[in-house]
């Protein structure tokens, strides 16, 4: 294994811009959740010239719908959820701020434009590594959108959650060019 | 005529749940270790480690392997001499997965309607069932407990006969190539060839429910699977898509006879997480 970067939310443009396709980052701190139905919601806000329930300035979104949490655990298993859904809302989330996602699978163009545009990073968590992910969440809560359940915004304290760099903010894509060497067609 | 009360039924279906979501089969970790064993690229090497990590833990602490757990995907094959009692068999089925997924602390992903409003139905139901009848008296039920992103990488293709064996091979080829990263890989691939379009895909369903490394009895369709397992790891996609040699567990491969004008192919894809229990009444 490749040297750990450790990263603290939140981010700024500097953090963000020192980060190459491939490598692991250990990232720490507070970061929200958000899947397809809070999207949604939050890009309406600003259609309707409102502003959002969250300021994602410089923050972290994590595309995940948690499993309950058990008594006594901060909560239920928390993996990744595939992040090409939330493409359509994602060049207006960057266009506020937001500076890091958190996701599994490829990108559209669009998104990958957006990114070096307004300089954010996409960080790909282990997809069905939910139970481990889940020891690394050190609080959860409820932010907003409570009636969404699974899919309510939650603000999470994590600590030492390991992610790759997938997509860096100079557009270098691993879902591009990581298959190549192992290529035979 | 046996008969079975409906609440047998409920009881069982709620463990299942349970142990489906928690535990993963023997021959899935076996696949999934051996793939870790293997894999050539650091970054998937380190991914399937905190795959197999994630087995024992999930065990361990009985919890979710995944927090998608998935549509409740049922294959019930029920013999023709069973009468259930007591309840209806569809109402059954739901109640246990209601107590399983709220028991359980599993997640719940099922929205009511799927375009205007879908609005959460906070218990996981209702199951999806598909019912084979069979001889005797006994009652076997099957879950798949299906997650939403593999399931999103699924294909259909109406071949021309002439198509045949190249025509089905492409196909199930590309549509792992599109899915790429999407589904959770290492996936594994069900195959149903022939029938309509709709039993190509149920039988792509029925095709995950095999153990991995057991082939096809139909020697043909056993060298089709093994030569599509090479193709498919031949893409370089890898663990979550990022790179490797770790593509696919394994592709199965189930068929029926079809129309003489067809050639329907169903291709379900299903992360490495792939559950899937049986219990016998």
């Amino acid at each position: 294994m490749a040297e750990v970067i450790k990263l603290q939310t939140p981010l700024t443009d500097e953090d963000v811009m020192k980060l190459k396709a491939g490598d692991i980052v250990s990232l720490s701190g507070v970061i929200y959740t958000g899947r397809d139905a809070a999207h949604k919601r939050l890009v309406e806000c600003l259609d309707r010239n409102e502003p959002m329930p969250i300021d994602v300035k410089g923050q972290a979104i994590y595309y995940v719908g948690p499993a309950p949490a058990k008594p006594g655990k901060p909560i239920g298993s928390c993996g990744p959820t595939t992040s090409y859904r939330m493409d359509p809302y994602t060049p207006t989330m960057l266009a506020e701020g937001m500076k890091a996602m958190i996701g599994k699978g490829p990108r559209s163009k669009e998104v990958v434009d957006a990114m070096l545009e307004h300089k954010g990073v996409y960080l790909a968590a282990i997809g069905g590594a939910a139970a481990v992910i889940a020891k690394a969440v050190k609080s959860c809560e409820v932010i907003t959108y409570e009636d969404l359940g699974a899919e309510a915004i939650h603000k999470l304290e994590v600590e030492d959650f390991i992610c790759f760099v997938a997509i860096d903010a100079q557009g270098d894509n691993l879902y591009e060019t990581g298959k190549l060497p192992y290529m035979h067609e | 005529m046996r008969e079975l009360q409906a609440g047998v039924i409920t009881d069982a279906i709620e463990k299942l749940c349970m142990d489906a979501a928690y535990n993963l089969p023997e021959d899935v970790k076996k696949a999934l270790a051996a793939g870790k064993d293997n894999e050539q690229s650091p970054a998937g090497k380190y991914i399937l480690e905190q795959v197999c990590d994630n087995y024992v833990v999930a065990a361990e602490e009985e919890v979710a392997l995944c927090q998608d757990t998935g549509t409740a995907l049922f294959i019930i094959e029920m013999g023709q001499e069973l009468v259930v009692t007591g309840g209806g068999l569809v109402d059954a089925i739901n109640e246990g997965v209601r107590r399983g997924y709220t028991n359980g602390y599993l997640r719940k992903s099922m929205v009511a309607e799927p375009i205007f409003e879908r609005v959460n139905t906070k218990d996981n139901t209702p199951a999806v069932i598909h019912y084979e009848i069979v001889e005797g008296d006994g009652l076997k039920i099957t879950l798949l407990p299906k997650g939403g992103g593999a399931e999103n990488c699924c294909a259909c293709k109406m071949l021309r006969p002439a198509d045949g064996l190249a025509g089905v091979m492409d196909f199930v080829v590309d549509t792992v190539r599109q899915a790429g990263g999407k589904p959770c890989p290492p996936v594994v691939v069900g195959v149903g060839v022939g029938g309509t379009s709709d039993y190509a895909a149920y039988l792509s369903k029925k095709a995950l429910n095999r153990e991995i490394g057991v082939h096809n009895a139909n020697p043909n369709y056993e060298k089709m699977e093994i030569e599509l397992l090479e193709r498919v790891n031949n893409l370089g996609i890898g663990p979550q898509g990022l790179g490797g040699v770790n593509t696919a567990l394994a592709v199965n491969v189930e068929y029926f006879p079809c129309h003489i004008a067809s050639l329907p192919v169903f291709v379900t894809l299903n992360c490495h997480s792939q559950r899937h229990k049986s219990v016998e009444l």
